[in-house]
């Protein structure tokens, strides 16, 4: 008798169809791994296992779960089940604890919700004990903690705590490691799987990494515009996958760009000793202010030609290095030059500098200013030159930058919200490439994209180095992208470089134990799975 | 905490510091000698001179600053012209209408306002959510003085229920002052009410929709106690704001509104001794005001750090 | 386009059209005296009735729309005109000591409510519709500055704003090329919220006042007269705090209006 079972559930918002008969089962003491990218339904489907759906949804189908039919259940059962029989974990820990309650507080009330009569001391001995077992030991993480208090991993594992305070028959995961590091992403995904095995709990994983998924998960079902387009087991979908989007997804996870690695040739980007220090608020209020060094003595040279990794967990100082590379802010000690010149000349940035790179942000809907046009946002460069191009060659320029990375000139006029994920990234290395920049400074610039828009990104940097003899700085937390298209590696901690070397040697054969720990920890799809 | 609080009551008293400064340039350096101008420009030079021998106008500017600062702080404002008697006694009998009035008011303003703005927020489209966000659409856009006028005509001029206006004094017992004040309060309030309350509803709106809910939910809380629980402590933060901006709004909506009434406040105080050019009042009464205003800012600012925890952590 | 935005710009145009025709025209001279037709009930002739010195009371409300308009917008043009560039300064040097003056500033001018100044203007200089002007609009220029810097604030964390300066653009050319157009919808609806709370203002002065002074009419002034004859002549009381009412309500209503229809949250969820 399966735990939860979801039969031909198909879910309207508004009449806009967002699920179409899906159908999966979750077995007690199981792993039902759900894929799928942005946009595929993995989400709402668990929203509507616990009947949590936005206003105005109408759902069809079956869900049944221990016996009851939560479709047609009452709000009353539904609040008896929630929390009690199903718990849930959310994607973006900082948002989903209350900021004004404590941790045991809000662990507590799972409980006191559910069992009215535990007096509040006993619902605090129960949190405490909960949050032992989700491996945040009171000694250290005492109740009277806020969630602000916490690191986003830390404040996981209260949520996950809230989840299974009570012990639920079925756990639902909603990409629970998505906002965190790759070593807190391996500690959360063991806690899941020991918290399944102790408690005999079925657990729905959710989530857009098949690697993810694929170490854990028993079963596994592959989703995309609201359906479930293949179920197999989690050791064998690899071999036995049968739909062509499943076969596409697993060649992107894995994808490799095809890259020759260049000759090394003259430095282009110079580090030398590079201190970065932030003042912080004053601990008393007459006493000197505190100073956090977020960049301790960097440095390195990255050659024409090249493409140079810079990897390391959020905290680490990758992005203060990015910006005073950029030149964004100023350094408290040594010196950044681009073909031997400072980026800081005095106390302005120096323009004949700084036109000799560019850069692509994270985030493609940030990156650009809603209210202008596709050409005049990727011509804003030209403010470096010193005589901008005019009229036809103007006009000649935008129509090659459009072109060399895959759009059409007829897209100059078009604003931004026109665009894709996807597309707008090209936007951004069209922007890049326009005043012909020798370095681009690729920030987490594939890290919020779905792994197929990924890998078609990926071609394209590959493709235009080879073509303009581009030089990459990549920076990204994202070990197994760093590693399909760069030629060196750095890795980063607590503001200093502590490993550094070519990328293939850093991955087979990492010296320091961080770097071990931090590849030790990326997920892995299995062997032969992404030759397909 | 003491930190935060340390460092409020720091900017409170900077901001109290220019505050002073800029009301002593307005009063007593702009109008160039302000005895003469007090006189009037037909007054005898013997006149001027004592008067500006009473107001020691001989000294230096920064001395005049320094002993009317020091008079504030030790409760001796200096003595009214007009009224030949301390201005601090005299303020000190208009304050008594016009601080309980201003307290009334901020009272039947979040009574009115909080169970408005949670009905309606938590019925959100309905009967009931349409039918406050119109009364309040209106009560915003009511002028609280003519509101004032219509209501004496109805209960006063028309039903009887009060009386037109006048005030008869603490000394005469508590519930004849309280109905007194209660037409005015009632004026003040209800335009402040219809803010406060659309102010809540949008910003418990805005709490219910955060991912935070969504957990609590998860957890089996029914939408009630999600409400109760988790959405209106956060809620209150901005709420909070408007309520320490709406105090000054109703000290100065006092001070008209006591014209309506014809309250014996710190309004018909302030308007006597503009028309009597008696600047010694004038400057106190706008000093004392704006020290309220700036008072109840830092009040707010400490309720902040009472709800949000990340406050008392910060600074 | 919503209802309520309709709504809102067809009252705020009725009362600005008003203004605009009684510039020309009005149905009787406001200037003119006729005590024998005082307070007359509204009729055919007199729509609103006349007042104790027997003007007509709707050609008053048209030229009064005149002080009431004018006084709100001038002092809407001085809060935008100081007040937007203090929060763009303020914003593009975050933490500066410039940043700290400005804010500080404005926290003091906060604490002065419009009332307050006006007096301390009046205590010095007289009254006149100009006080009303000045005090309303330096009680409005930390309203823009402060809405204005919130705002900024959160536009230069923005990437395209970290790409502009890579771009070598200077802070203030960002200000003015990024910052600025993206906070415009802000601006038109607080303008169009402080436009609506400057003719409260202003009418709150005149009544006590410290406005426009006679023969200039003005609807807080009509509201004052009526006071005493509240009990003889009751519709001098009721048709100038109409006018207040429904051109405040207008206002609030396109107010609303326009920020549903500007909000991009909002936006984003239609498309």
């Amino acid at each position: 008798m399966s735990l939860l079972i979801i039969d031909k559930l198909s879910l309207s918002i508004d009449t806009k169809p967002i699920l179409q008969n899906v159908s999966m089962a979750v077995e007690p003491g199981q792993i039902r791994g759900v894929i799928g990218e942005s946009g595929s339904g993995k989400s709402m489907t668990a929203f509507s296992v616990l009947q949590l759906l936005p206003d105005r949804s109408t759902c069809s189908g079956r869900i049944t779960f221990a016996g009851h039919d939560l479709l047609t259940a009452t709000e009353e059962t539904l609040c008896s089940i929630r929390g009690n029989d199903i718990g849930m974990v959310f994607q973006e820990p900082m948002t989903a604890l209350n900021p004004l309650h404590t941790i045991g507080a809000q662990v507590a009330e799972t409980i006191r919700i559910h069992e009215p009569k535990t007096s509040r001391r006993e619902a605090m001995r129960r949190a405490a004990a909960t949050l032992e077992r989700c491996e945040l030991p009171n000694a250290r993480f005492p109740l009277s903690r806020y969630p602000h208090e916490l690191s986003g991993g830390q404040r996981q594992r209260v949520v996950i705590a809230m989840a299974i305070a009570l012990q639920p028959k079925l756990l639902i995961a909603d990409e629970p490691t998505t906002a965190l590091d790759v070593t807190t992403q391996a500690e959360i995904l063991d806690l899941l799987r020991r918290l399944v095995s102790e408690d005999g709990m079925g657990l729905m994983l959710i989530t857009h990494d098949l690697a993810v998924v694929s170490g854990i998960a028993d079963r596994i079902s592959i989703m995309r515009q609201g359906e479930v387009v293949e179920e197999g087991d989690g050791a064998t979908l690899h071999r036995t996958m049968q739909h062509p989007y499943t076969k596409a997804l697993f060649a992107a996870s894995g994808h490799q760009p095809d890259r020759a690695p260049q000759p090394p040739t003259a430095p282009l980007l110079q580090v030398k000793n590079v201190v970065r220090d932030y003042t912080m608020p004053r601990k008393t209020l007459f006493g000197a202010p505190r100073k956090f060094r977020a960049v301790d003595d960097v440095s390195f040279t990255l050659n024409k030609g090249e493409s140079l990794g810079l990897v390391g967990e959020s905290g680490c100082g990758k992005s203060t290095l990015t910006r005073a590379i950029l030149g964004l802010d100023k350094t408290q000690g040594g010196e950044i030059l681009i073909d031997g010149k400072p980026v800081f000349a005095g106390n302005t940035p120096d323009r004949a500098v700084r036109r000799k790179m560019q850069v692509v942000f994270q985030d493609p809907y940030g990156s650009f200013n809603p209210r202008h046009t596709v050409e005049r946002l990727i011509t804003e460069p030209f403010h470096l030159l010193d005589t901008p191009p005019k009229g036809a060659d103007r006009a000649k320029a935008i129509d090659e930058a459009l072109l060399s990375v895959g759009l059409t000139p007829a897209d100059k006029s078009k604003y931004i919200h026109e665009f894709s994920g996807g597309q707008r990234q090209r936007i951004a290395i069209a922007r890049a490439l326009i005043i012909k920049s020798e370095l681009i400074v690729l920030d987490e610039a594939v890290s919020a994209l779905d792994v197929s828009i990924r890998a078609q990104i990926l071609d394209l940097l590959t493709d235009l180095a080879a073509r303009f003899g581009l030089t990459y700085l990549f920076i990204s937390h994202d070990l197994s992208v760093v590693r399909s298209i760069t030629d060196r590696v750095l890795v980063m901690q607590a503001g200093k470089i502590v490993e550094r070397g070519p990328t293939e040697q850093i991955f087979v054969n990492p010296q320091r134990a961080y770097t071990k720990s931090l590849i030790a920890a990326i997920p892995t799809l299995p062997e032969g799975a992404t030759d397909a | 905490m003491l930190r935060y609080a340390l460092k409020r009551l720091q900017s409170l008293v900077i901001s109290l510091v220019i505050a002073s400064l800029v009301i002593f340039a307005a009063i007593e350096v702009i109008p160039g000698d302000p005895a003469s101008f007090m006189l009037g420009f037909n007054a005898k030079p013997e006149a001027v001179e004592a008067l500006r021998d009473q107001l020691g106008l001989n000294q230096s500017l920064i001395k005049r600053y320094f002993s009317w600062v020091s008079g504030l702080l030790t409760g001796n404002f200096g003595t009214s012209y007009t009224y030949r008697s301390p201005v601090s006694e005299i303020i000190g009998d208009r304050l008594w209408i016009s601080l309980p009035l201003a307290v009334y008011a901020l009272t039947l303003t979040v009574l009115i306002a909080f169970p408005a703005g949670i009905f309606a927020a938590t019925r959100r489209g309905s009967r009931t959510d349409v039918a406050v966000m119109s009364v309040t659409q209106l009560g915003v856009a009511i002028p609280n003085f003519w509101f004032a006028i219509l209501m004496v005509l109805l209960f006063s001029i028309n039903l009887r229920w009060f009386s037109a206006g006048g005030f008869p004094g603490w000394e005469n017992g508590f519930w004849p002052a309280i109905k007194a004040l209660t037409l005015p309060a009632i004026a003040l309030a209800l335009p402040q009410a219809s803010i406060l309350a659309r102010v809540m509803r949008s910003s418990l709106l805005d709490t219910l929709g955060q991912d935070y809910i969504r957990t609590s939910r998860a957890k089996g809380l029914t939408r009630r106690q999600a409400l109760w629980r988790h959405a209106l402590r956060n809620a209150l933060i901005p709420v909070l704001t408007i309520i320490g901006l709406q105090f000054s709004f109703l000290l100065a909506g006092a001070i008209i509104i006591e014209n309506v009434f014809y309250l014996p406040g710190l309004g018909r105080l302030v308007f006597q001794s503009i028309s009597q050019r008696d600047l010694i009042v004038v400057e106190s009464v706008v000093m004392l005001l704006v020290f309220a205003v700036i008072l109840v800012n830092f009040t707010v600012d400490l309720a902040y750090a009472w709800v949000d925890p990340r406050l008392r952590a910060r600074a | 386009m919503n209802r309520n935005l309709t709504l809102g710009i067809a009252l705020t145009a009725v009362f600005i059209i008003g203004a605009l025709v009684s510039l020309f025209w009005t149905p009787f001279d406001v200037t003119k005296l006729a005590i024998s037709q005082k307070m007359q009930t509204p009729s055919a002739i007199h729509w609103f009735g006349t007042d104790h010195f027997g003007r007509d009371i709707f050609s008053m409300i048209m030229v009064g729309a005149q002080t009431s308009i004018a006084v709100a917008l001038v002092a809407v043009g001085i809060g935008m005109g100081f007040g937007v560039p203090l929060g763009l300064t303020a914003a593009a040097r975050k933490g500066s000591l410039l940043d700290e003056v400005i804010m500080r500033g404005n926290d003091v001018v906060f604490a002065f409510p419009s009332l307050l100044i006006a007096i301390l203007i009046t205590a010095i200089f007289g009254p006149s519709a100009l006080n009303a002007i000045i005090a309303i609009g330096i009680f409005n220029i930390p309203v823009f500055a402060r809405l204005t810097r919130g705002a900024a604030l959160s536009l230069w964390t923005q990437d395209y704003i970290l790409s502009a300066r890579v771009s070598g653009k200077s802070a203030a050319r960002i200000s003015v090329e990024h910052i600025l157009p993206n906070v415009t919808n802000l601006l038109i609806v607080q303008g169009t919220i402080q436009f609506s709370l400057g003719i409260l203002a202003e009418a709150a002065l005149s009544y006590v006042g410290l406005g426009a002074q006679p023969p200039t009419p003005s609807w807080g002034r009509m509201l004052a007269d009526s006071q005493t004859l509240i009990s003889l002549a009751p519709h001098m009381a009721l048709f100038p705090g109409f006018a207040i009412l429904l051109t405040v309500l207008g206002l609030n209503l396109a107010g609303d209006g326009l920020r549903d229809m500007l909000d991009p949250r909002l936006r984003r969820a239609g498309r």
